[in-house]
């Protein structure tokens, strides 16, 4: 299992997706994805300390006694949030302002903890890194198709700000569609609730079509034989 | 021994929860220590810019942010920042703050020697985002109205916003915020005008 990084990167990026599949962390989901250049910035901090907290278990995992294991992951887990807090505000600070206010929710999200229990604390340090590196992307990916959903709907621009995150080279990224003033609901809370249901259900129908043609393509293969 | 009957003893686990702990506080005061001077400068400078943003430009040529008195307000202490040319004072700057519809809503302000406002932005808020926020100077050119303004021009009772017969224009929608903006602009100026002497001397 732990050489299959292929599988791995699909099940983070789709088949256990934290937010469309696992359903986890939905309170930085909501609270963060009112545009798309939010989503992503909380998605690429939460990749780095997710993949730091998956070797750093990994690492320790025949160390750490089971019956403690959970007091050991959160404190590290916090340690970790706090020192990557502190290292972007003092040396990437132009970052800081933008991303500030999410790098501390971190510590709330639960999926970093779900998977240092679930993956990390079962695998080596390598694939644990996969791992960090699938679901991180997969969680960026939930945050970023959501924001920008909500951001186009609401607001009528496409990553606005991008550039305050990434830097004047991806000014291009941002969208303004003129003559439209947005649905405020869509940036409030319950445009969260709402497209993310809507995100969910189309996944469900997805996966559903999806596995009637496998089985469809399973049965017709022996009788073609 | 190996590791996994040792793991099993009862002491091995307040043991291990100690080390953990200790390493973590070491690696935080590690870190904390070697970032704390980088976190204070961009943080200097942060103040200096939002500070210049309501100063215009050439209005001092000191270096305001040293050059400050703390005043009493309310129960609370108000840090005033001196612009001086020639060491004459020239301009006060200082934070102020309101409740919103949500929240508080910091306002820092620029105010010259004779009562007049030189420049008013919001620093902090949480207001309803696309209602509230148009008073960021990046979201509305709304907060500029404030430049030049005095507690004579216009008179106290229009000191509001048009719904309340004053002078300032409300958002579609939310009248709250601005509101409650004024009324922080308004508190700066008198805060001044009662404490000018304080804040020259």
């Amino acid at each position: 299992m732990s050489e299959n990084y292929g599988k791995l990167m699909k099940e983070g990026l789709w088949e256990q997706n934290v937010v469309f599949a696992q359903m986890l962390a939905l309170c930085p989901t909501m609270a963060v994805t009112t545009s798309g250049t939010n989503g992503l910035g909380m998605g690429l901090a939460s990749t780095a300390v997710l993949v730091i907290a998956n070797i750093l278990v990994s690492m320790i995992r025949h160390t750490v006694s089971s019956q403690v294991r959970i007091p050991v992951f959160v404190v590290l887990i916090a340690t970790l949030v706090t020192i990557v807090d502190m290292v972007i505000n003092a040396w990437m600070h132009e970052l800081y302002k933008v991303l500030g206010l999410f790098i501390a929710l971190i510590v709330v999200n639960c999926a970093i903890l779900g998977r240092a229990e679930a993956f990390a604390v079962k695998n080596g340090v390598v694939a644990s890194a996969v791992d960090g590196v699938a679901m991180g992307l997969g969680f960026t990916g939930a945050l970023v198709v959501i924001g920008l959903i909500r951001e186009f709907l609401g607001a009528g621009t496409l990553f606005a700000q991008a550039s305050q995150l990434l830097g004047p080279s991806f000014a291009f990224l941002e969208v303004k569609i003129s003559g439209y003033g947005g649905a405020l609901l869509m940036i409030l809370p319950p445009g969260a609730f709402a497209v993310l249901g809507f995100l969910l259900a189309g996944k469900r129908i997805l996966d559903r079509k999806l596995a009637e043609r496998d089985a469809a393509a399973a049965n017709t293969a022996p009788a073609a034989a | 021994m190996n590791l996994d009957t040792l793991r099993e003893k009862i002491g091995y686990q307040p043991l291990l929860l100690g080390v953990v702990a200790l390493l973590a506080s070491a690696a935080l005061a590690v870190v904390s220590d070697a970032t704390s001077p980088a976190i204070a400068a961009a943080e200097a400078k942060d103040l200096r810019d939002s500070l210049s943003e309501v100063l215009p430009a050439g209005m001092a040529d000191n270096d305001f942010l040293k050059d400050t008195v703390d005043l009493e307000q309310g129960g609370k202490t108000i840090t005033v920042y001196r612009a001086r040319q020639a060491g004459e004072i020239k301009a006060a700057l200082f934070k102020v703050a309101e409740r919103g519809y949500s929240g508080e809503i910091q306002v820092l302000m620029a105010v010259d020697m004779d009562g007049r406002t030189l420049g008013v932005r919001v620093l902090k808020h949480t207001e309803t985002p696309g209602l509230g926020d148009k008073i960021e100077a990046k979201k509305d050119d709304w907060v500029l109205d404030f430049n030049g303004k005095s507690l004579t021009d216009p008179t106290e009772d229009k000191w509001a916003v048009k719904k309340d017969n004053g002078v300032f224009d409300q958002f579609a929608g939310a009248t709250i915020t601005p509101r409650a903006v004024v009324k922080a602009v308004k508190g700066g100026l008198s805060f001044f005008a009662a404490r000018k002497n304080d804040i020259t001397g």
